[in-house]
């Protein structure tokens, strides 16, 4: 056995020492020394988080592909090892070879939420980077971001040297030939970083500079040489059924958030809801070969010994083959006792079948994401749901034995009024009304639904990246009433409701549409205590409002200031496809409450067209099947 | 246990950085490994089923082994020799499976008759076990850890080597024991059954099981109570060597012996 990075003392005082050795099912293991090129990727959250996320899986297979190429994982040290790392000066280091992440050429960090920026900071220290990327030298690797938050990567753009904007199958093939012929020449460190700037879909923070005006908006972001791009297009997989994706996924010895296979079936989304940058950011809309999805399921469920399997998508119900592929799943994973999960499906005959086979209709419930209370406010945020498909949709799921119904909403979306958050508890009583119109012996007990409303958050890249965020006070008026109204109706005893609070959300606005200046106040938050701020038991909003004030940031100039329609934002530099020309007239429809059709119904010319593939070019398809 | 499906037993090693793999961890990584075995192990029923598959006497988090044992249904089998070979291709570095054994029909489960254990203590407080507590990092600061390899140390260990043979001389030997309620005093000289030094280890073989059980640690403790020496669990390393039962002419025998190998 290889030694390990902590003593048999460390590992055995702190909670979970399996996140810390390694040694998983289907790890890769080479020789560092026989390699050009060591990459170590990171989710900076803790284990159990990390080793759920497909991006790294799909990433770490891929690189390993490479036989010049070694990539080992890394993951935030809970902190009760934290802890003991500073106290003795133990560096963070990598769970494959248990080697410090300072050794490593590369250093990949994934930004999945903005709650994790703080844990960005606690990885590069305990590695002994230096944290402002421009205080690294020859010695330190380079330190990449790649994920949704780096579609706004402003906020952190003095930590990295590189963000990698898109989907990363494509480009790291060329960022690592480059590498190895710009260290055969012996380039310095700010000349490399200054050649990886000019390859497609990377952003250089230090090859860029920006002014800003009186006001406190952007005025200007411009890059410092003529042979740095001045716009960034994200890279995108147009050859889907083509790309690699990992037939042997890692598989860990405790037990992580998504336990199980996790099969993406699709990319991008036909929608076009007005609050999702997803939906914005992974156009154009692509989908898997049903065929190719067959066979990977029987690879991995083998690769794995997993006993349960899901899908990834953003809507499933739109993968075209769904049908097929879910009937061939029930077959298949039914005989190697394979539990089926499926990520919410528009319920209608087709998915009520499948979940029966699936799953015990006693215990799941039933899940819809109206999102808003009235229609007239899903006519302004595109959710094309009607109170007529809801409720047709829970009857029939009512009279096949199901009881249970869970219902998405938001609170402080744009133009929402009070009669707006009102008709959340009117649209839950009644569809508990539907429920006891039908004939007892036809139905099964006592119906139970639970409402939640999330804090909108505007994200960048949608067309509400122009409206304000509701400012919290106001918002949690809003969800008390809401709860009051909820205790007023028949049939409150059936109904439950909770809201997310507030301070989380507020954070996450400022940072979703924030600019370099934020940088200073995550790194004095970070270095006041400030870890771990996605984990409720951590999360200190003391010390953020601290780090705000001693920098003289005001934050409702990133959350409750609507933007006006010439402002220039921090992430307009980059290209995603979909136009801000596009985003613009969606938020004016959004206004005047019209609604968008969805890519298979009609074309709207969003942009994503550009990339040559995907949905945009589907044979003029009528999609009356799926709707 | 149902009657349609062939009950076995089988015997693995917990070795390496396995040994930070709690008990029900362990479970489902071996529920893992069967699957990708191709294994026909059988399933309960119901709407959630799992497979049928129950273990011995748990092992503590930290320690290693080369006996333990966990009882499975299967639907059918292959030869012993074709089984570990099929399921120790789905091992990682640090377990693996030793052997596997048909059970009669009306066998026992293995945590009903699992009586003793037989372990080997050694010393681990002079070892350079990891890459990092010795200060090597890169801060050269007097802040660094340093653990400094330590004469006295060694000379600890060769005092509690002294102390072995005359323990069980003792009337009783008395230890702390905590139960969920209170801690108190015990005897506990009726579960050591035999201790002895062996190359430069102590040699222990134990009571374990639902009728007495007794930990290594507890033996540990007692010698360092005997010798003035305090006790400090990170100074030694503890290694299960087998589990045994009470066979039915009353002697402590493998499990291993209750059933038969298929061939």
């Amino acid at each position: 056995m290889d030694r390990l990075a902590l003593s048999d003392e460390i590992l055995m005082s702190i909670e979970k020492p399996a996140r810390y050795i390694g040694n998983e099912v289907n790890m890769v293991r080479k020789n560092p020394d026989e390699v050009d090129i060591r990459f170590v990727m990171c989710f900076p959250d803790v284990y159990e988080i990390g080793m759920s996320h497909l991006g790294i899986q799909i990433l770490y297979d891929t690189f390993n592909r490479r036989d010049d190429v070694y990539c080992e994982r890394v993951y935030s040290p809970w902190p009760d090892l934290d802890k003991i790392m500073r106290e003795r000066s133990i560096p963070l280091f990598s769970l494959e070879t248990q080697s410090p992440i300072k050794d490593f050429d590369f250093l990949g960090i994934t930004l999945q939420y903005e709650m994790c920026y703080t844990n960005i900071l606690q990885i590069l220290e305990l590695s002994n980077i230096p944290i402002y990327a421009k205080d690294r030298s020859l010695e330190d690797p380079i330190v990449f971001g790649g994920g949704p938050c780096s579609y706004n990567p402003e906020p952190i753009a003095d930590f990295f040297d590189v963000f990698y904007i898109g989907e990363g199958e494509t480009r790291y093939d060329d960022v690592f030939d480059l590498y190895k012929q710009m260290r055969a020449d012996g380039l310095s460190r700010e000349d490399m970083l200054h050649k990886i700037s000019q390859i497609p879909g990377m952003y250089v923070p230090l090859m860029y500079d920006c002014t800003y005006n009186e006001d406190g908006t952007l005025a200007s972001f411009y890059p410092l040489y003529d042979d740095v791009p001045k716009n960034v297009t994200k890279e995108v997989v147009m050859d889907f059924n083509e790309v690699h994706y990992p037939e042997k996924p890692l598989v860990p010895y405790i037990q992580v958030t998504q336990d199980r296979v996790t099969l993406e079936i699709m990319r991008g989304c036909i929608r076009g809801c007005r609050f999702c940058q997803a939906g914005m950011i992974y156009r154009p809309t692509r989908q898997k070969d049903v065929k190719l999805i067959e066979d990977y399921a029987l690879k991995m469920i083998s690769s794995t010994g997993h006993e349960e399997i899901s899908l990834s998508s953003l809507s499933s119900s739109d993968y075209e083959c769904l049908k097929e592929f879910t009937y061939f799943l029930i077959d298949e994973m039914g005989k190697c006792h394979v539990n089926i999960s499926l990520p919410s499906l528009r319920i209608d005959a087709f998915s009520l079948d499948v979940m029966k086979k699936v799953q015990d209709v006693k215990k799941s419930s039933l899940t819809f994401a109206p999102e808003a209370g009235t229609q007239r406010l899903r006519d302004v945020i595109n959710k094309g749901l009607t109170e007529n498909v809801i409720l047709n949709g829970a009857m029939q799921a009512f009279r096949g034995g199901w009881n249970k119904v869970k219902f998405y909403f938001m609170l402080g979306l744009p133009t929402e009024t009070m009669e707006d958050a009102e008709g959340i508890p009117a649209l839950c009583e009644r569809v508990a009304e539907a429920y006891y119109d039908i004939p007892k012996e036809q139905r099964n007990g006592k119906i139970s639904i639970t409402a939640s409303s999330s804090f909108f958050v505007p994200k960048p890249f949608t067309p509400f990246q122009w409206a304000a965020m509701l400012d919290p006070d106001t918002y949690i008026e809003r969800a008390h009433h809401v709860k009051d109204t909820f205790r007023k109706q028949l049939n409150a005893k059936s109904l439950r409701y909770t809201y997310h609070e507030s301070y989380v959300s507020v954070l996450e606005g400022v940072f979703a549409r924030g600019d370099r200046r934020l940088s200073k106040v995550i790194f004095d938050a970070y270095k006041s205590g400030c870890i771990f701020d996605a984990w409720t038991d951590f999360f200190d909003n003391d010390k953020w409002m601290a780090a705000f004030e001693k920098n003289g940031i005001v934050k409702e100039f990133y959350t409750t200031r609507e933007r006006s329609e010439d402002e220039l934002f921090p992430w307009d530099f980059i290209d995603i496809g979909v136009t801000k020309k596009f985003l613009l007239s969606e938020w004016k429809k959004a206004k005047q409450e019209i609604v968008t059709p969805n890519c298979r119904e009609k074309c709207s010319g969003c942009g994503a067209a550009k990339f040559g593939g995907g949905v945009c070019f589907e044979r003029g398809k009528s999609s009356t099947d799926n709707i | 246990m149902s009657e349609e499906t062939l009950k076995v037993r089988i015997k693995y090693a917990k070795t390496g950085v396995l040994k930070y793999i709690g008990h029900l961890d362990l479970m489902r990584f071996f529920q893992k490994a069967v699957k990708r075995a191709e294994l026909d192990i059988a399933y309960s029923q119901g709407f959630s089923p799992h497979q049928l598959m129950s273990f011995a006497a748990p092992l503590a988090l930290g320690v290693t082994s080369e006996g333990e044992y966990f009882d499975a249904q299967f639907n059918s089998l292959i030869s012993s020799d074709e089984f570990v070979r099929r399921l120790n291709e789905q091992m990682v570095d640090g377990i693996y499976v030793k052997d596997v054994i048909l059970l009669p029909e009306k066998a026992k489960k293995a945590m009903a008759l699992v009586a003793a254990s037989d372990y080997i203590i050694s010393f681990k407080g002079n070892s350079n076990d990891s890459l990092f507590t010795k200060g090597v990092s890169n801060d050269d600061s007097d802040n660094a850890s340093v653990k400094l390899p330590d004469d006295s140390n060694i000379k600890k260990w060769d005092r509690l080597l002294d102390a072995v043979p005359h323990l069980l001389e003792k009337e009783t030997i008395e230890v702390f024991r905590k139960t969920k309620k209170n801690e108190k005093v015990e005897d506990i000289k009726k579960g050591i059954y035999k201790l002895e030094v062996r190359d430069n280890n102590i040699y222990m073989f134990l009571a374990t099981g639902s009728e007495y059980n007794l930990k290594p640690e507890s033996v540990i403790e007692a010698l360092c109570n005997e010798t003035g020496i305090d006790y400090n669990k990170f100074d030694y390393g503890i290694h299960r060597i087998e589990t045994y039962y009470k066979n039915d002419e009353g002697k402590l025998v493998s499990l291993l012996e209750t059933g038969t190998r298929i061939v």
